[in-house]
């Protein structure tokens, strides 16, 4: 791995939590903390792993197109800003998508929207919602309803192997959504299928909206887990790049791949962890305003 | 009559080998579904998704965003009822053409509450996007594939299987977003739908035969629900509608039909005939007794409508069909 190539990525990653931070500076509070634990991922997913075509999404936002139907099936997708389907290019999928802040960030961050896109983000009529729908930046699918991403993502990728295409499919899961059933009804059905073209990257933040997850439900032991449904799971520091990308190139020959990313949700904003584990959604009081602000200006 | 055996398991097979994207997912009932010959002649178009439905549901999306056409197989039950968020969000609000292909409607099965979908009409039809067909007969399974096919969207089919009688003409096929007009008339409008149609047909002869100008007309498109010709015949009509389903009363046919009179002001009374809560494990004609989705149920509508009796007993209706007891 080229030095260059990781301090880009490391940059990219900073620049989104910083764009994110100033969202929740500006306006009170945003899902900061899913922005420290996913930074380095999204970045290193968009910049070295992936293999996506040139954006052709428009390079500012775009009011929203209205609800997909009969009569309207022409608006302009999200996934429009990861590039063109191609047979060998890859495809990505975002389940988690409380993320959208950061999906958008991560475009702008590597040049596929405008720079200053996040002035719509979240804002009335506009296709940069809080939460990603077909028409948002970067999004293939409306994925609120946590654990059918990860599905549809699967499905396309038993598509495109039917089809002899050479991509591969990419879907970015939280951890606190393994809980839902559906999400090993898919890891069991992409194992039968042997999707090897099928891969699952996780932010295991250990966090969810109630607190930490190990307060929650048993998730653990992870790895074993995805083991016995039939994939092969590796696991690395979220926050290394350098450690993701070696872990996208662990050999899953007749398996899907689950990339299993350790990261905090307080990486780079230390006075998170003040609030550990209560950071779904972070917001910033007036007391708190300075101590942030020094952060941001410190970035 | 005409009974056609397994008529979807063969039209299956002849729709498939005219459009090669097509494919057929199981959740482990495609034996209970007629799609078993499906599996042998096209194994790599029949994709097994095991006891799971909410990821097949989804998985299905995906195939239908690159292009193949998924036609889902299982009991009807288990495609709204069970997963009905997966329909929603994976299927619907992007507006796939995604065909679910519900099996055992209503209380066509014996397998009791937990396999008998009573109120999927009334959940499909509230569902953007969604059309809904409600198959009454073989010449109907013989064309309702392809109108899903051709609708720009997702298909919820409440099919038949095994042995179905042929109520309408193979040469008269169905046609979308229209009714079937078996019989003429201005004292009073009957619609029916499902295995009801067959009960309505009985009581029509025998309100024909004592000078009850009926007009009945089978409907097995529910959503959308703009047929005209509907309209017309409800505002024509002197006395009142009569509406006969296999399935709740709320959210059918018969809901469907009262929201048309009422948007159009036509104020004519109705009878809606069918289920009022669930039901349970028994032969189809025991249950259709039980709850009244029968001729004898239809002639009561009519008197009351009418204001006056028909003279009509069990003796002057022909013989209900007898059905064999069938697997779950």
């Amino acid at each position: 791995m080229e030095r260059t190539t990781l301090t880009a990525i490391e940059k990219a990653a900073k620049e989104i939590r910083k764009q994110i931070l100033k969202i929740a500076l500006e306006r009170g509070g945003c899902y900061l903390a899913q922005a420290c634990s996913s930074a380095e991922i999204v970045a290193t997913l968009y910049m070295e792993v992936m293999n996506l075509g040139p954006s052709q999404g428009a390079w500012r936002p775009a009011p929203f197109p209205g609800v997909p139907g009969p009569g309207n099936m022409d608006y302009q997708k999200g996934s429009l800003y990861n590039g063109l389907p191609a047979p060998d290019r890859d495809r990505f999928f975002v389940s988690c998508c409380h993320y959208a802040s950061v999906i958008y960030s991560a475009l702008a961050a590597t040049g596929r929207i405008c720079p200053d896109c996040m002035d719509k983000f979240n804002v009335d009529g506009w296709n940069m919602e809080m939460i990603g729908a077909e028409h948002s930046p970067g999004f293939e699918n409306t994925a609120g309803s946590l654990g059918q991403t990860v599905s549809i993502a699967a499905g396309t990728a038993h598509a495109r192997k039917l089809r002899g295409e050479s991509g591969r499919v990419f879907c970015l899961l939280g951890d606190g959504e393994l809980q839902e059933g559906q999400t090993w009804e898919c890891v069991q059905a992409a194992s039968y299928y042997q999707l090897e073209n099928f891969i699952i990257v996780v932010d295991a933040n250990g966090q969810q909206v109630e607190g930490a997850i190990e307060h929650q439900m048993v998730l653990e032991p992870l790895p074993a887990r995805f083991a016995a449904f039939g994939a092969e799971c590796v696991t690395c520091d979220g926050h290394a790049p350098e450690e993701i990308i070696a872990a996208a190139n662990t050999a899953h020959p007749g398996k899907p791949l689950v990339i299993l990313c350790r990261t905090r949700g307080t990486t780079g904003i230390p006075p998170l962890e003040k609030r550990w584990p209560y950071l779904h959604f972070v917001r910033i009081s007036e007391a708190e305003r300075a101590e942030y602000q020094a952060v941001y200006d410190a970035m | 009559m005409e009974m056609v055996i397994n008529c979807h398991e063969n039209n299956m097979l002849r729709f498939a080998a005219e459009h090669p994207e097509v494919l057929v997912l199981s959740a482990d009932l495609g034996t209970s579904c007629e799609v078993k010959q499906f599996r042998s002649r096209f194994p790599d178009r029949y994709l097994t998704m095991g006891i799971a439905e909410q990821n097949m549901c989804s998985w299905a999306a995906g195939l239908c965003r690159e292009g193949f056409r998924p036609f889902l197989h299982t009991f009807a039950v288990f495609l709204y009822r069970r997963i009905l968020d997966q329909v929603e969000m994976s299927v619907a609000y992007p507006n796939l053409p995604v065909v679910f292909v519900g099996f055992v409607p209503g209380i066509t099965t014996p397998g009791g509450v937990s396999h008998q979908s009573i109120n999927d009409v009334a959940v499909m039809r509230s569902v953007p996007n969604m059309a809904v067909f409600d198959i009454g007969d073989a010449t109907e399974i013989e064309c309702v594939l392809d109108l899903a096919y051709a609708y720009n969207g997702p298909v919820y089919i409440r099919m038949l299987r095994k042995e179905v009688p042929r109520l309408f003409p193979a040469d008269q096929p169905m046609e979308f977003n229209r009714a079937r007009t078996l019989s003429r008339g201005t004292d009073l409008l009957l619609l029916s739908s499902s295995i009801c149609t067959e009960e309505a047909m009985r009581a029509t002869a025998a309100l024909r035969q004592r000078g009850v100008s009926i007009q009945h007309m089978h409907v097995s498109t529910l959503k959308p629900f703009t047929d005209p010709a509907l309209l017309q015949a409800a505002q024509e009509v002197r006395y009142g509608v009569i509406t006969i389903e296999n399935h709740l009363k709320i959210g059918g046919l018969g809901s469907a039909m009262a929201d048309l009179m009422a948007e159009h002001g036509v104020q004519k009374r109705m009878v809606k005939i069918g289920l009022d809560g669930y039901a349970h494990g028994a032969s189809k004609l025991y249950l259709m007794k039980k709850y009244g989705l029968d001729a004898t149920n239809i002639i009561q509508a009519a008197e009351s409508l009418l204001g006056a009796s028909t003279g009509i007993t069990e003796a002057d209706l022909t013989a209900a069909r007898f059905e064999d007891f069938l697997e779950v």
